[in-house]
């Protein structure tokens, strides 16, 4: 413990046994907590004890977990609710039945967010066509989602309980909707670590409008320790907050700093032998690797130009599709989680600003060449098998239109008894389609699934029991999926 | 066993129609294995009588309760109980009993054509089916106890809030036929002997726990619970294992039990280890006696007796005492949450009376800074924030809550009260403003104010919030758990839950509606002016009220000048020369067509946002006014004037530019003084296109109303044009927030005119009164002429400008107002619905105010309302506030409470490291009237806490947690401290306490909100170094710096914060501007103030940061770091500029930039952000 260089910490680290380890770190999580950002894999196939590991609780032993192909995931939440059936849930009858109110019986008792009386059925106006081997229906409005067809599992089935955004979107992130418990990324990194060594373990994106609706609840630890939350990289001002040194410190002026610091913080060490110390120490050399390695990550315009190509990226602009970018590199560097918000999807129709005509063609032109040229470039570097692509949003949109205030623009209301979203990569089954919908595209008839299915399932490829990843807090163990939860079998590969 | 599977895959097969998950079929299927031979012969052939639960569930279960069951109820319909059944659903009563022709469920079955014939989508019952239903309907029994029934109850429910778990009945179930099944058949291998799967069914607890694969019982829910899925046989191996299956009657009677919410007896009782003996944090706490201790001299007070009897008994012994140093920043930051100056650590130092140490803690205890400290966690625990949370996220007023509780605690308000007027202030007889302010505490949760949202579901989330956090800050208590279904490990009924809820649901609120699904909660708020505010603003509302009616109140001199100004009015058209423009461009790809009167018509595509360009040729100098038409066309949506579908339009801003005619290079831009229209909508008045607010806004209008044409005059703030012609050029702006609402038609026009905004004195809606001859007005028309002549009127006009004034007088009073709670005046003891499986679509019955039924009883002197809740709180006799206080004040001098689950006294918490302790804190706490300080002072002055924190290595891993208090607490302080310390170091803190929250700098772009153009302004002055418990707080985007060092959010309460080191905490400390501001601070503090030798410099900065003196080692190591950096900055005195923020370089640029680095690093030292 003496010269607690870098390379010294990871041996310490190493040294000690994952318990053992958790015993000496003594006040708070502090170590516990780092090693999600310094340590590969620390927590390799166990889970960490709980946060109260002093006491034998009634069950320190964490079932062991099962072997898995995915080992990072890249969730592209489309944030505002994209409409299905303009582009996932190809609904024929819907078409034809244009126009017709919506059969009363359908609706009665219901609750939409803007919708009153007996609403219009509104057909997608746009064409679908089979795509790939396995004939998925696409529509024309994602004219590149077609050449990953074979590699993605389409889900049409899927079921919400919330039908305003910021409680959707935090149900969706966290499995609750009321805020308060930890997201998706959180149990993912609590459960696994991460395996970069330079980056924060759970990085989140932003593109379109702004923040989503959930605001940063939406990547937030819940009660799991703060260091659990998703670290936002920014496209404008430094990519990471206080990333950038003052004005007139060059990083070897920093270095220099930081050297003192150091001894003088292990100076104190040996006289208080505070274990936490350390993991202060190790902190700081972290944040020094943290200023050129997030810089160079952030740096895509050393990408060739047939990648850039590929994504529609343009070095410098913040767009969805520079973000997608970021995310593979941030895979390929070992972050567990990416997330991408893309937000603008809230499709009303009140005008044109927010209608199916006009502004869903304009955000599927955002998105759909990124998305699709993700997953090829994964797997063109054989990363698909180990990464987990998710894309969808917080709800659905009714087969109805909107015509909020007599409006002429076309739109759907907020929808959530069922939409679509679609997966790829990490132990999905490539070319399928899972679950159908009524002829309205109303509800779901075949295969439902709801989010805690969706998180159990993501969990099971990240080789995870969902029943098992727990935090004790509050006097009962939490889980991600609460109470409920199936894996969806008919998903994996 | 098999039999009975196969059956239930028919089941599948037969489901699978309805496109149900295959394993809730398998679940239903599992559910109805045993009856499933009995649903295709008619039962009302075969009995007398119908049985619901013999003949008519079975027919349910297999056709209807996976839509209408436990696992979904659509429509809010629930067929698997005869209660159920006889309450309906969402459309209503199911049955009318005695006539099934009549009931709603035969309709439904037979499918009349009006509705679905039901089951939705699959095949209907059989002839046999439908004939017991009827039959059952026509002469089954219907006498119940649920006054859902149509059996109606006489007389109002009596409850007293004192029963025990569930309903009568229901906890002698399990003990009269559950446990002695489970007695004969499974507790050889799962008892106290044995304990296969480390499960025990031999006591309730012990079953709701579960074994090593979990959960067995699924309360309410027994087609879920592992149990009965072993018991037969769906899961292998059937239970009891190798022995032969329970009897069918037995089974039933098992899955009756968890189906009805598997209750028993109290569960604090079972759980217990000797049974019997209640969980230790449901007993009242004792007196305990001090222990017997060998070194009695090292104690100082009572609980070092307590911890000290501990140690001996292992065997350890307890650590030094710090040295004075360290102490006096323990104490300081402990006790005010800053460092101590260094002046104040060399008094202590040289102070060798034995009272030395307690004149620190006196100051401490009686620094108006105390309350600020101290108010911090009790800020995480009301979760105390400054907007309003959710997707809008505005602000609210709210920090005069905040104040209350700084004051509250400065002043040392006994607990009691502390507690008493944050729940019930409103309550108390003659409630003084205070009061009223404190009950702030339930008002600081969230506000759901997104489109379409059901305010109703969201004001059940409230109470929800309230009932929990009480329980959390008070009780210790997990009591969310029974929001839904009866704690499992914990005294807690679903039924004490929704009693508990019922005291928050008799406040007053009402909805704002705002049409279209846009509405939400609205609470009460209470003005708080100052006196002198309040005499002022009822003098000011009087005066303004009663200069309205003169200007209502036509007079004979009035009514002889309006026909000059009606004449001077329509004439004044003529003052006007409408420009043809010989350009115009639309940025965003609109096609502008110029018409024959000189308006332009936008047409083809309406871009989100746009810009209109237009150049027109000026023929005279000295405009005075430049007037912008915007005009109806029948080719518009509702023939406008805009283009949105509604024919509305928002216009964001106009420019414009002159330039001499032939020199369009040479243009000047025109800037507007005033804007004037002659109508605007609420909020979006003509004088935003010019007035300087913070956010930007614009002008529109209603198109709902029929008029063609709306003006809007623009005033230069002088005239503009040139002798020789010139070139006007305007731009239009219209702007994405207000997407495609743009103006459809519109004409500029100008004039040299002295009054231009005389054109506008009549509103446009009365412009074609105007135009009409006196004899063809009708009265209503000669009325509202009149008062629109008075309200330009020149003999009115001091009147006016008076109103004016006074109007604005009245809003920079600046009336703060707070958040509170008002009870409803209710005859009635107050009640709420029941919400059955905690869901909020799904009430029950209603359910009258209560304690729960476990814990001290509400005592009778106390009325059954939130007052007698908040008095039960701190009554002495309720084992649990106590405990729970001391134990988190213990937890924030420590780092760990004595109870380490500060949130949880119950059965699943930890228990505490040393019980006699935690019970003596708590009854002395009582004892001394709830006092505050008082504990907090025992605490401090404690031999414990004066221990050095210090230790060996094999020390600390013998004691990781120093559990034991073996030695003096050390961990990272607080985030809020973290900056506190750093701006204190530097000298730039502000001591001001109290007062609306404050914007210190922050990073662009965390304010990032839709539909919002809040932004984040900073603060001016010493504002910017506030304490950091004023920084404004924002829910959805937190201060990012707070956030780094784990404070919450505010969303929800926070009992126990984590405690984390992360790189992004490095990054803050070293590069945050706020935390480099404070080195460059303290770095000329050091050079003004430390002596002039570089020694006493690095010694001085490092006392400010962590009070002792340096080592030698260390002043080496900071002489050393400081040399390197000087020679950097002599070598290059413009990196030291940088550095330290100098414009030009001076003298001492170079050291005070070196001296700001040595900062720099100080400030980062692990101590310095450590309590040690």
């Amino acid at each position: 413990m003496k010269n607690c260089t870098p390379d010294s910490m990871q041996d310490f680290l190493r040294a000690v046994t994952r318990r053992h380890f958790f015993r000496q770190t003594g006040l708070g999580v502090g170590a516990a907590a780092l090693t999600v950002l310094i340590n590969r894999s620390l927590f390799g196939a166990d889970l960490p004890p709980q946060g109260t590991a002093n006491v034998p609780g009634p069950d320190p032993e964490k079932a062991p977990h099962f072997a898995s192909k995915a080992k990072s995931i890249i969730y592209l939440f489309m944030a505002g609710a994209p409409s299905q059936l303009d582009l996932l849930d190809h609904k024929p009858a819907l078409q034809q039945l244009d126009g017709k109110p919506i059969p009363e019986s359908v609706v009665k008792g219901e609750r939409f967010a803007f919708i009153r009386g007996v609403p219009k059925l509104l057909g997608s106006p746009y064409r679908f066509s089979q795509c790939g081997d396995s004939g998925a229906q696409i529509s024309e409005l994602l004219p590149h989602l077609p050449e990953i067809a074979d590699d993605i599992a389409v889900v049409r089935s899927l079921s919400t309980t919330q039908f305003n955004h910021a409680p959707a979107q935090i149900f969706m992130n966290t499995g609750h909707q009321i805020v308060g418990r930890p997201s998706l990324g959180s149990w993912l990194t609590y459960g696994l670590g991460s395996e970069a060594s330079n980056l924060p373990g759970f990085v989140v994106l932003l593109s379109g409008e702004n923040q989503p609706d959930g605001g940063t609840a939406c990547w937030g630890s819940g009660f799991l320790p703060t260091v659990y939350q998703g670290v936002q990289f920014r496209s404008q001002g430094d990519p990471v907050l206080f990333l950038t040194n003052p004005e007139g410190i060059q990083s070897q002026d920093r270095r220099r700093l930081l050297d003192y610091l150091k001894t003088l913080n292990e100076l104190h060490l040996q006289s208080v032998s505070d274990p936490e110390i350390s993991t202060r120490i190790a902190s700081y050399e972290m944040a020094y690797r943290m200023q050129s390695s997030v810089p160079e990550l952030m740096d895509i315009s050393k990408e060739p130009e047939s990648i850039h190509r590929m994504y529609g990226t343009e070095p410098g602009k913040a767009s969805f599709a520079n973000n997608c970018l970021l995310a593979r590199r941030l895979v390929e560097r070992g972050v567990r989680f990416v997330q991408l918000y893309h937000r603008g999807w809230d499709t009303h129709g009140t005008s044109s600003h927010d209608d199916i005509a006009s502004r869903l063609p304009k955000l599927c032109l955002e998105t759909d060449q990124a998305s699709a040229a993700l997953v090829k470039d994964l797997k063109q570097r054989g990363l698909l098998d180990n990464t987990l692509v998710i894309w969808g949003g917080e709800f659905g949109r009714t087969p109805m239109n909107e015509e909020r205030n007599r409006s002429k623009f076309l739109g759907r209301d907020h929808h959530p008894k069922a939409f679509s979203m679609w997966l790829a990569g990490g132990g999905i089954k490539g070319g399928i389609t899972l679950g159908q919908t009524d002829d309205f595209g109303y509800t779901v008839v075949e295969d439902p699934i709801e989010i805690h299915d969706l998180h159990a399932t993501v969990l099971h490829l990240m080789g995870i029991d969902h029943t098992k990843l727990t935090y004790r807090f509050q006097g009962r163990d939490f889980r991600l999926t609460d109470v409920s939860g199936n894996v969806v079998n008919k998903l994996l590969a | 066993m098999n039999l009975k599977i196969s059956t239930a895959e028919k089941i599948r097969v037969l489901l699978s129609w309805s496109g149900l998950l295959t394993f809730l079929a398998l679940m239903s299927g599992a559910a109805i294995s045993a009856r499933i031979s009995l649903s295709n012969t008619s039962l009302a052939q075969s009995h007398d009588t119908v049985d619901f639960r013999r003949d008519i569930l079975p027919i349910f279960q297999s056709s209807c309760i996976t839509c209408h069951g436990p696992l979904k109820s659509e429509a809010n319909l629930r067929l698997d109980s005869d209660e159920a059944v006889i309450r309906g659903g969402n459309s209503g009563k199911l049955i009318v009993p005695g006539n099934s022709q009549e009931s709603v469920l035969m309709k439904r079955l037979l499918g009349d054509g009006t509705a679905p014939r039901m089951p939705l989508g699959g095949n209907a019952l059989s002839k046999a089916q439908l004939e017991t239903i009827r039959t059952w309907i026509d002469k089954g029994s219907f006498v119940l106890g649920s006054p859902a029934g149509p059996a109606a109850t006489s007389g109002p429910p009596v409850d007293t809030g004192r029963d025990t778990a569930g309903p009568p009945g229901e906890s002698s179930e399990f003990i009269a036929k559950v446990r002695p099944i489970l007695s004969e058949r499974c507790v050889h291998c799962h008892g106290q002997g044995v304990q296969q799967n480390q499960l025990r069914l031999d006591s309730l607890a012990a079953i709701l726990k579960g074994g090593t694969s979990g959960k067995v019982v699924i309360p309410g829910n027994s087609e879920r619970s592992p149990l009965v899925r072993r018991l037969i046989g769906l899961v292998q191996p059937r239970m009891p294992y190798g022995a032969p299956p329970l009897s069918a009657g037995q089974i039933d009677a098992v899955r009756h039990w968890i189906d009805r919410g598997a209750q028993g007896p109290d569960l604090a009782e079972a759980i217990s280890p000797k049974g019997g003996v209640k969980h230790w944090a449901y007993v009242k706490p004792g007196s305990p006696s001090l222990p017997v201790v060998k070194n009695t001299s090292w104690c100082r007070n009572a609980i070092d007796y307590f911890v000290l009897a501990r140690l001996e008994k292992e065997g350890r012994l307890p650590s030094p005492e710090a040295d004075k140093a360290t102490l006096i920043r323990r104490l300081s930051l402990d006790l005010i949450g800053l460092p101590p100056t260094i002046q104040e650590v060399d008094d202590f130092v040289a102070d060798d009376s034995p009272k030395a140490y307690q004149k620190v803690v006196d100051r401490l205890l009686s620094s108006p800074h105390y309350g600020e400290r101290w108010a911090r966690p009790w800020l995480d625990l009301a979760r105390y924030a400054d907007s309003h949370g959710y997707e809008k996220d505005d602000r609210r007023v709210a920090w005069k809550f905040r104040d209350w509780v700084i004051q509250a605690l400065n002043n040392n308000m006994s607990f009691k009260e502390f507690t008493i007027e944050q729940i019930a202030g409103d309550m108390l007889p003659g409630a003084r403003v205070e009061q009223q302010i404190a009950t702030g505490f339930h008002r600081n949760t969230m506000l759901n104010q997104e489109g379409g949202v059901d305010d109703e579901e969201y004001r059940w989330y409230n109470l929800i919030d309230r009932v929990n956090t009480t329980a959390s800050v008070w009780l210790g208590s997990t009591m969310a758990c029974a929001q839904c279904h009866n704690h499992k490990y914990d005294p807690f009924t679903q039924k004490d839950y929704y009693r508990f809820l019922a005291f928050f649901d008799n406040s007053e609120y009402y909805v704002s509606d705002l049409g279209q699904g846009e509405g939400w909660v609205v609470e009460p708020e209470l003005e708080l002016p100052t006196a002198d505010q309040y005499a002022k603003s009822r003098d000011t509302r009087a005066e303004i009220a009663k200069l309205q009616g003169v200007l209502d109140t036509s007079t004979p001199e009035l009514e002889a000048a309006q026909p000059n100004w009606e004449n001077e009015l329509k004439r004044t058209e003529q003052d006007w020369v409408i420009l043809r423009p010989n350009r115009y461009v639309s940025a965003g790809g609109t096609t502008l067509k110029l018409l024959s009167d000189g308006s332009l018509l936008a047409t083809g595509k309406n871009p989100e946002a746009d810009t209109y360009t237009l150049a027109a040729p000026l023929e005279r100098p000295g405009i005075t006014g430049l007037r912008l038409e915007v005009l109806k066309d029948p080719s518009l949506p509702r023939e406008g004037p805009g283009r949105d579908p509604d024919g509305n339009f928002f216009l964001s801003e106009v420019e414009a530019e002159v330039s001499p005619a032939g020199k369009a290079d040479a243009g000047e831009k025109i800037t507007f003084a005033k804007a004037v229209a002659d109508e605007s909508q609420e909020g979006y008045q003509a004088n935003n296109l010019v007035s300087q607010k913070t956010y930007k806004t614009g002008w529109a209008i209603d198109a709902a109303d029929t008029v063609n044409r709306r003006q809007l005059v623009l005033i230069p703030d002088k005239p503009f044009g040139f002798e020789q012609g010139a070139l006007l050029t305007v731009r239009i702006n219209h702007e994405m927030r207000h997407a495609s609402r743009n103006i459809g038609r519109f004409r500029l026009s100008v004039t040299s005119m002295e009054n231009p905004t005389r054109i506008v004195e009549v509103p446009a809606s009365l412009r074609p009164v105007l135009d009409t001859p006196e004899s063809g007005r009708n009265e209503e028309h000669r009325k509202a002429l009149a008062a629109a002549y008075r309200s330009v009127s020149p003999l009115l006009q001091p009147t006016r400008q008076r109103i004016d004034d006074l109007k604005k007088a009245l809003e920079e009073l600046g009336i703060v107002t707070a958040m509170v709670f008002k009870e409803r005046n209710s005859f009635e003891r107050p009640s709420t619905d029941f919400h059955i499986r905690g869901s909020y679509l799904n009430k029950g019955e209603k359910v009258y105010v209560g304690v729960p039924s476990a814990l001290n009883p509400l005592p009778e002197s106390q009325s059954p309302n939130r007052l007698g809740l908040a008095r039960w709180l701190v009554d002495e006799e309720n084992p649990l506030t106590a405990r729970v206080i001391v134990n988190r004040y213990w937890q924030t001098f420590f780092g760990r409470g004595l109870v380490e689950t500060s949130e949880d006294f119950g059965t699943q918490g930890e228990p505490p490291t040393h019980p006699e302790l935690l019970d003596w804190l708590a009854t002395e706490f009582m004892r001394q009237g709830w006092n505050i300080k008082e504990v907090h002072r025992l605490i401090v002055t404690s031999a414990t806490y004066r221990q050095t924190s210090a230790a060996s290595l094999a020390l600390i891993q013998r004691d990781p947690y120093n559990r034991l208090l073996a030695r003096g607490p050390r961990f990272r302080v607080e985030a809020e401290m973290v900056r506190d310390i750093s701006n204190a170091a530097g000298g730039l803190l502000s001591p001001a306490i109290g007062g609306p929250s404050v914007f210190p700098y922050q990073p662009e772009g965390i304010w990032d909100r839709p539909y919002s153009d809040d932004r984040w302004i900073m603060s001016q002055g010493a504002d910017r170094y506030r304490r950091a418990i004023y920084t404004f707080i924002r829910r959805t985007a937190p201060y990012p710096s707070l956030v780094n060092f784990d404070a919450p959010s505010r969303e929800f309460c926070t009992v126990r914060r984590p405690r984390t080191n992360t790189p992004l905490q490095a990054l803050t400390t070293l590069n945050d501007p706020v935390f480099f501001g404070a080195a460059q601070a303290m770095g000329r503090r050091i050079l003004k103030e430390a002596g002039s030798s570089a020694t006493e410099r690095a010694t001085y900065g490092f006392r400010l940061c962590v009070s002792r003196h340096p080592t030698q080692k260390e002043l080496d190591q900071l002489l050393a770091f400081y040399s390197s950096e000087l020679s950097r900055f002599q070598a290059d005195s413009a990196i030291a500029c940088q550095v330290t923020g100098a414009k030009v370089a001076g003298v001492e640029t170079p050291e005070l930039a070196a001296w700001t680095m040595v900062s720099n690093l100080l400030l980062s030292l692990d101590e310095t952000l450590t309590k040690e």
